[in-house]
C-alpha cells in the first residue's frame, strides 16, 4: 500500500512540477492532468471513489480541455523564446507562498481538531448525496447561484461582442 | 429441472469458466487471477467484436444503397477486418516532421487505455461484471470524460490544421453533448437510488407478467432513453454528428495525420466508445442482461447484453446510412437549446413520478408534460429555423 | 413535428434495405472480373496503331509523319523514321516508324493524335487492364504492342472503322484512277513524244530503215 502510495505521490509530483517547469504551454497543460490524475488516484487509494472519479471528470474532462482551450483561443501555444519566468516572479512567489502557508497551517490544525481515526470512514455516494442535500445544502446552493451567475456572464460577454460585430 | 439446470450453466458459464482456471492457483492469487482473466476476455471479446462491426457495418451500408458491400475476402467477405488488420500493420508508421513526437505517440494509448477502462463496470451478464464499483456509472463518465484530452492530444500534435480544427470541433461536441448524457443517466440514478450499474440492471430485471421493468417503458424513461441516444450519438462522433471527421471538409478530423497501426488504435477507440456506451445505453433503459420477456430468461443473459448491444450498433449504423452531416452551430443550438432544456424537464418530471406513488395518474401527467413540451419545444424551434431546413446566411 | 424527416429517411434506407435482400435488380453492384459491361462503342483507353493485312511490320499505316508526335499534349509519343521505305495501302513508297513507342503511363487519353493523323493509322483502344507490376517498362508500350490488326479496329468501332475504310477505299481508287491517269497521260506524251521524234528526223528511222 505505501509503495503504490509513494509511486503515485512521485507521479503527482512529478506532473505538477513538470506543469510549472515545462516551456511549451500546452505540455504545461498535459503535465497538469498528469497531477490531476495522481490525485485521482491517491483519491482512489484513500478508498474515495466518489471524490476520485469527481476528480477525474471534472477536473480532466473539463478543466484540464477548459485551459487547454484557453491556451489554444488566447495566443500561440509555440514555446516562448525568452525565460518561463514573468516579470512578477516575485510577488508570485509571495502569494503562492502565503497559499501555501495558509493550506499548511489549516491542514495541520484540523489534525488536532478531529479525534484520531485508525481507519478511513467508509462514505459512500449516497452518503454524499444526503450530506449535499441535508446538513450542507445552503453552500451548495450558494455555490450553484455563483456558478449560474458566471455562466449568465459569460454568455453576456459573448452577446456583447457578438453586437458589436455587425 | 435438467433443462432448468442447463440454461443456469449456459448462463454462468464464463463464471464458472474462470472460477475452474482459478482453483489450479494458490489462494493468494486467485482474486488477482480472476481479475486478469476477466481483462483478457474484455480485450479480446470487443476488438474481435470491433471487427466484425466494420465489415457488418460495410455490407449494411452497401444494403442500404443497393450496393453489395465487401465481399471478396473470405466467404461473404467476412475476412474483410483480417485483411484491413493486415495492411494498417504492415503500412509505414508517419510521424509528421512538425509534429510533437511525445504528444503524437501518447494520443491514441490514452484513448484506447480510456475506452478499455470504460468496459470495466458493465455488467455484461449476470453476475459478469468486472469491477462492482459504488460509483460506477461516475467511473464511466469519467474514463469517457478522459477521451476528450486524447482527441485534443491527437489534433493539437499533429500540427495540421485539419488536425486542429478535427479536435476542437469534436472537443467542442463532446463537452456541449456531455452535459445531457449525464443528465439523461441521473433521471436513472434518481429512480433507482444507486450508481452502481449492476444495481440498476438489478432494479429493471423484474416483471409484471411477461413483461420487464424496464426504465425505457415508462414516460421518464422513455424521454431519458432518447435524450441519452442523441448524446451518445454525439459523445461517439457518429453520424448526423460526425463533423470532427467529416471526410469531405477535414480529410479525417483530428487523426489525419496518423498512419498504419496508430489509425487503427483511433478506429478502434471509435469503435470500442460505440460498444461502451450502448452497453450503458441497454444497461440504463433496456435492462442491461435481463431478457425482454419473463419466460425468455432460459437464454443466457450475456447473449442478451449482446444481442441489445449488436441492436443499437444497427441502429447506428443506419443512421449513418441514412442522416446528412450537421452544421457545427446546429449541432451546437441542439445541444444548448433543445436536449439541455428537454433533459432538465425530464428530470423534473423524473422527480414527479418518483413521488406521485404507484397508479396510473403519474403515468397520464407525466407522459402529458414531456408529450406537449417536446411538441411545443420542436414546433417553436422548427418555426425558427434552429434546426429545421436549413438556411444559407452567405448565399442569399 | 420534430423528427418526422428523420423517421421518414430512417423508413426509405430500413426499404432499400430490406429490398435489396428480396429483389436482385435492386442492386446495382456488377461484381466485375466475373461480369462486365459492354463497353460503349465511343469508348476510349490508349491509341494503337492500325495494320492492314497478315503482317503487321509490312501493313502499318503509319509512315512517320511525326505529326502526332508533335501534337501530342504531354508529349508521351516517341517515334524514329526509318533510312529505307516500303510501300503502303495504294503501294506508293513510304518511310515507316523504325520505332513507335507510347508511354501510356503519361497519356492522357485525349485522342489528339487520332484527330490529326492524315494516314487514318493511329486510332484509340478500347483495352483498360493494363495494369502491370513494372511501372517504367511495363508501361512503355513499343510498336509491336500496340500494333492491331483493321479486324480488331472493326471489331471495337465498327461504325468508326467502315466509314475509314470507306474513306481509304475511296482514296485508294482516287489514286488507282490518278495512277492510271497519270499512266495513260505518260503513255499518251511517250506516244507523242515519239511521233513528234518521228516528225522530226523523218529520214532516220526511213535511213534506218533503209
Amino acid at each position: 500500500m505505501s509503495f503504490v502510495f509513494y509511486l503515485i505521490a512521485a507521479l503527482t509530483l512529478a506532473g505538477g512540477l513538470a506543469a510549472v517547469l515545462l516551456r511549451n504551454t500546452v505540455h504545461c497543460a498535459l503535465a497538469l492532468t498528469v497531477a490531476f490524475a495522481g490525485l485521482a488516484l491517491l483519491f482512489l487509494g484513500l478508498d474515495a471513489q466518489f471524490a476520485g472519479f469527481a476528480q477525474i471528470l471534472i477536473y480532466i474532462g473539463a478543466v484540464a480541455i477548459l485551459v487547454v482551450f484557453a491556451i489554444l483561443l488566447t495566443r500561440s501555444s509555440e514555446t516562448m523564446q525568452e525565460g518561463v519566468f514573468s516579470k512578477s516572479w516575485f510577488a508570485g512567489l509571495v502569494i503562492a507562498a502565503g497559499v501555501f502557508a495558509v493550506l499548511g497551517w489549516a491542514v495541520l490544525e484540523s489534525a488536532h481538531a478531529l479525534p484520531f481515526e485508525t481507519a478511513a470512514p467508509r462514505v459512500t455516494v449516497r452518503d454524499i448525496g444526503n450530506a449535499l442535500v441535508g446538513r450542507y445544502v445552503l453552500p451548495l446552493e450558494i455555490v450553484a447561484l455563483l456558478l449560474t451567475a458566471a455562466t449568465i456572464g459569460a454568455v453576456i460577454v459573448a452577446l456583447h461582442e457578438k453586437e458589436r460585430a455587425r | 429441472m435438467a433443462a432448468a439446470s442447463i440454461s443456469v450453466t449456459l448462463d454462468q458459464i464464463f463464471v464458472l469458466l474462470r472460477d475452474w482456471l482459478v482453483h489450479f492457483l494458490p489462494a493468494a492469487l486467485r482474486p488477482f487471477a480472476s481479475v486478469v482473466l476477466g481483462v483478457v476476455a474484455i480485450v479480446a471479446v470487443f476488438p474481435g467484436l470491433f471487427a466484425l462491426t466494420t465489415v457488418f457495418e460495410r455490407k449494411g451500408l452497401g444494403r442500404m444503397q443497393n450496393r453489395l458491400g465487401p465481399n471478396r475476402v473470405g466467404p461473404f467477405g467476412f475476412f474483410q477486418p483480417i485483411a484491413d488488420g493486415i495492411k494498417s500493420l504492415t503500412k509505414e508508421d508517419v510521424i509528421p516532421f512538425r509534429a510533437d513526437a511525445a504528444v503524437h505517440f501518447l494520443a491514441p494509448l490514452v484513448l484506447v487505455v480510456a475506452v478499455f477502462m470504460g468496459f470495466a463496470v458493465l455488467p455484461v451478464g449476470r453476475n459478469m461484471v468486472l469491477v462492482d464499483m459504488d460509483a460506477g456509472l461516475l467511473f464511466f463518465f469519467a474514463m469517457g470524460a478522459s477521451t476528450e484530452l486524447s482527441v485534443f492530444m491527437a489534433g493539437w500534435s499533429s500540427r495540421n490544421k485539419y488536425s486542429i480544427l478535427g479536435a476542437m470541433r469534436a472537443v467542442g461536441q463532446m463537452i456541449s453533448y456531455e452535459v445531457p448524457l449525464l443528465l439523461s443517466s441521473v433521471a436513472v440514478v434518481m429512480i433507482t437510488g444507486s450508481l452502481s450499474l449492476t444495481k440498476i440492471v438489478a432494479a429493471q430485471n423484474q416483471y409484471t407478467g411477461i413483461f420487464p421493468h424496464w426504465y425505457v417503458f415508462t414516460p421518464w424513461g422513455f424521454a431519458a432513453f432518447l435524450m441519452f441516444a442523441i448524446a451518445a450519438t454525439a459523445e461517439t462522433n457518429r453520424t448526423p454528428f460526425d463533423l470532427p471527421e467529416g471526410e469531405s471538409e477535414l480529410v479525417a478530423g483530428y487523426f489525419t495525420e496518423y498512419s498504419g497501426f496508430k489509425f487503427a488504435l483511433f478506429f478502434l477507440g471509435e469503435y470500442l466508445g460505440m460498444f461502451s456506451i450502448s452497453g450503458l445505453g441497454a444497461t440504463l433503459f433496456f435492462g442491461g442482461w435481463s431478457a425482454p420477456l419473463s419466460f425468455l430468461n432460459v437464454i443466457p443473459s450475456w447473449i442478451w447484453f449482446f444481442a441489445k448491444v449488436m441492436a443499437a450498433i444497427f441502429v447506428f449504423i443506419w443512421m449513418r446510412g441514412t442522416l446528412p452531416r450537421l452544421r457545427q452551430d446546429q449541432l451546437m443550438n441542439f445541444a444548448w437549446k433543445f436536449v439541455l432544456p428537454f433533459t432538465l424537464l425530464d428530470l423534473m418530471v423524473t422527480a414527479l413520478w418518483r413521488f406521485m406513488g404507484e397508479g396510473w395518474a403519474r403515468w397520464v401527467v407525466c407522459t402529458a408534460i414531456l408529450a406537449g413540451a417536446y411538441v411545443l419545444m420542436g414546433r417553436t424551434a422548427m418555426q425558427q429555423k434552429k434546426f429545421g431546413p436549413r438556411s444559407y446566411r452567405y448565399a442569399e | 413535428m420534430l423528427g418526422e424527416g428523420i423517421i421518414k429517411g430512417m423508413l426509405e434506407t430500413a426499404k432499400n434495405f430490406a429490398g435489396s435482400f428480396v429483389s436482385a435488380d435492386r442492386l446495382t453492384t456488377v461484381e466485375y472480373p466475373e461480369q462486365r459491361i459492354p463497353t460503349a462503342e465511343n469508348a476510349r483507353v490508349f491509341p494503337f496503331l492500325v495494320y492492314d493485312g497478315a503482317g503487321w511490320e509490312a501493313g502499318l499505316r503509319c509512315v512517320a509523319c511525326q505529326i502526332c508526335e508533335k501534337e501530342c499534349p504531354p508529349k508521351c509519343i516517341y517515334i524514329e523514321k526509318s533510312k529505307d521505305k516500303k510501300p503502303d495501302f495504294v503501294g506508293k513508297m513510304q518511310i515507316y516508324p523504325v520505332r513507335f513507342d507510347i508511354d501510356i503511363s503519361v497519356c492522357m487519353s485525349c485522342q489528339i493524335c487520332v484527330e490529326v493523323c492524315p494516314f487514318e493509322a493511329i486510332k484509340m483502344d478500347t483495352q483498360f487492364e493494363l495494369a502491370t507490376d513494372d511501372r517504367f517498362g511495363g508501361l512503355l508500350m513499343d510498336r509491336q504492342q500496340l500494333a492491331k490488326s483493321n479486324e480488331y479496329y472493326h471489331s471495337i468501332h465498327p461504325a468508326e472503322a467502315a466509314e475509314v475504310d470507306a474513306r481509304l477505299a475511296q482514296e485508294k481508287t482516287a489514286a488507282e484512277a490518278k495512277a492510271k491517269a497519270a499512266a495513260e497521260a505518260a503513255a499518251a506524251k511517250a506516244a507523242a513524244d515519239a511521233a513528234k521524234a518521228a516528225a522530226a528526223k523523218p529520214e532516220t528511222p526511213a535511213a534506218g530503215g533503209n
